[in-house]
């Protein structure tokens, strides 16, 4: 089985996102970018797949400028087998990212699509979900725990109040949750090999081309600050605020 | 133009993201349904046709939708859009899960997180964990929008919609539920509760977040929360954390204790009426957004806390 795991190059996770003055988006110029953490896991977990027997290659797959051929090094790095750079320089959609990925995925017939439950720029949410019904294949969104069990994949999910258990028969879309594992640090004589894995660059023609998205971005702006309000000395002090004054004990 | 609402719902009681969905979709339009797609649901529906504002309520049933399925879910809903301009779903974890399905069903682009209605056509919503907030215009004629509930009033009740059945669609047939595991608890749900109390990484340990966050909480009557880094390093259930990644809150009153105030954590309470940190570190993020500070390590603030609290009458 091939596991494809789409990854997305973004802000680095540690840095502050800053809006632009002219309201036009948030500043990329100079800031440290990364590959999105959820993806990140997506990876790592395709590698324990196929570390366990459950998959023979994994075909990282970006959407991005040139630069983002660095992100799927990384992946590559980390164990990934090759990529596949859809090099663009627009933004696209959510919808559009879904339908590119959706012609990967019948260029390479994957038996799992496991990815990132969202990017930390855009905050989707929802490229896996429309990958999954583009294709018609079952999906598992948020998982903490993923099975290959021959010809279907038991999924627990991260939902409101505690988890979920599906079973899915594959091919099927997975994305990945916080805590379904913990990736690995790329070594160093693995970053050397990766150096020697394939990367095919590609174009978004390639694969049925680049619709115009349907959103207009408007504005960017701050949110509202909050102002610091006061120290207090101690916990009686608080109490007695939270009750007299904020009234909200 | 006629709006669709999905019912937040555990097949037993109406969850009240949904009243607050309501009140984003009458900013849309007057002609307001709510669908209560799950399995066993003629309480919920009964509760929902109450919402005042709203035209009608339908109704789907099946396995499928009992469990939240979201492929059963959308192909449910998605035939249903022919009579409808725009869907508006409460953006838990099950509306997330299945509300970007419809939109690539319709090919149409979904919003996510809406926390302002514009204009029929505009939505502002937060992108890079809460640092910045978009401003976008969609061109489609049919819309698919997740709401974030707690930036919306909710809406009244006094109202009797007539309640509707309607197909409940295919079903998931190449998904199978196994197994649910919903930890059953007296607190209040997080996303509802008035007071929430959290911990962070200073905990330092599962034990620990136990025996300092829990007491506090209980007395309080609040629901629990965790920093993502609690999370991450296993102090806390996933379904505790707070944040961009995780749930977002806004109760009356928000203690955070141990919280450093990592932005994408802001992103999930800052819109808390009240916001408490108690934290040793006086240099902390976290203090930047309280409304009380206490600088001081919770080994000795929470117990006095605790006693603060019984002194007072609580």
């Amino acid at each position: 089985m091939k596991i494809l795991v789409p990854v997305k190059r973004v802000i680095d996770y540690n840095v502050k996102a800053r809006v632009k003055s002219d309201q036009s988006g948030v500043d990329l110029a100079n800031v440290k970018m990364s590959m999105n953490p959820f993806c990140e896991i997506a990876v790592e977990e395709a590698i324990r797949i196929k570390e366990k027997g459950g998959a023979e290659e994994i075909i990282a797959v970006s959407i991005g400028p040139i630069q983002a051929q660095e992100t799927i090094r990384t992946a590559l790095a980390m164990g990934a087998d090759r990529g596949i750079l859809i090099q663009t320089d627009a933004d696209p959609e959510p919808l559009e990212v879904a339908k590119l990925l959706k012609a990967v995925a019948l260029a390479e017939g994957p038996g799992l699509i496991l990815m990132g439950k969202q990017a930390i720029d855009g905050d989707n949410n929802a490229v896996g979900q429309m990958l999954s019904a583009l294709l018609d294949w079952p999906q598992a969104t948020f998982a903490s725990k993923i099975e290959i069990d021959g010809a279907v994949v038991r999924v627990t999910r991260e939902v409101d109040g505690g988890l979920q258990t599906l079973e899915l028969d594959l091919p099927a879309v997975v994305t990945a949750d916080l805590r379904l594992n913990e990736p690995r640090y790329a070594s160093l004589p693995n970053i050397m090999k990766a150096k020697k894995k394939t990367i095919d660059i590609k174009t978004a023609d390639d694969f049925g081309g680049l619709a115009a998205g349907h959103l207009k971005v408007a504005k960017v702006t701050e949110p509202a600050r909050r102002v610091a309000g006061v120290k207090v000395e101690n916990a009686a002090e608080l109490v007695a605020r939270l009750k007299t004054e904020a009234g909200v004990i | 133009m006629a709006v669709l609402v999905v019912a937040d719902h555990d097949n037993l009681s109406l969850k009240d993201n949904t009243h607050k969905t309501v009140t984003a979709a009458l900013a849309l339009s007057g002609d307001v349904d709510v669908l209560v797609a799950g399995q066993g649901v003629a309480a919920v529906a009964a509760h929902a046709a109450k919402i005042t504002g709203v035209r009608k309520v339908l109704t789907a049933e099946s396995d499928a939708l009992g469990k939240l399925i979201a492929e059963a879910v959308s192909s449910c809903i998605t035939p249903l859009m022919a009579g409808y301009d725009a869907v508006l779903v409460p953006a838990t974890s099950a509306g997330k899960n299945f509300a970007p399905r419809i939109a690539a069903l319709l090919d149409v682009a979904p919003i996510s997180e809406i926390i302002q209605v514009v204009d029929a056509n505009t939505f502002v919503r937060p992108i890079y964990a809460g640092n910045a907030l978009e401003t976008v215009t969609s061109s489609d004629a049919k819309k698919v929008i997740t709401v974030r509930a707690t930036a919306f009033k909710a809406a009244e009740e006094g109202g009797s919609a007539s309640i509707e059945a309607v197909d409940a669609g295919p079903g998931a047939p190449k998904t199978r539920f196994v197994a649910d595991e919903i930890v059953k608890s007296d607190r209040p749900e997080l996303a509802a509760a008035k007071i929430v109390v959290s911990g962070g990484r200073a905990m330092g340990s599962a034990e620990e977040f136990h025996r300092v966050i829990e007491p506090l909480a209980d007395k309080l009557g609040a629901a629990v929360g965790a920093s993502r880094a609690a999370v991450d390093a296993g102090y806390a259930p996933n379904d505790y954390q707070v944040g961009q990644t995780g749930k977002v809150v806004a109760p009356q009153l928000y203690i955070a204790i141990g919280i450093s105030g990592a932005i994408q954590h802001l992103a999930g309470m800052k819109d808390s009426k009240v916001i408490v940190a108690i934290n040793k570190d006086a240099d902390a993020p976290i203090f930047q957004v309280a409304d009380y500070g206490l600088v001081a390590d919770y080994k000795s603030a929470v117990p006095e806390l605790m006693a603060a609290l019984s002194a007072a009458g609580l």
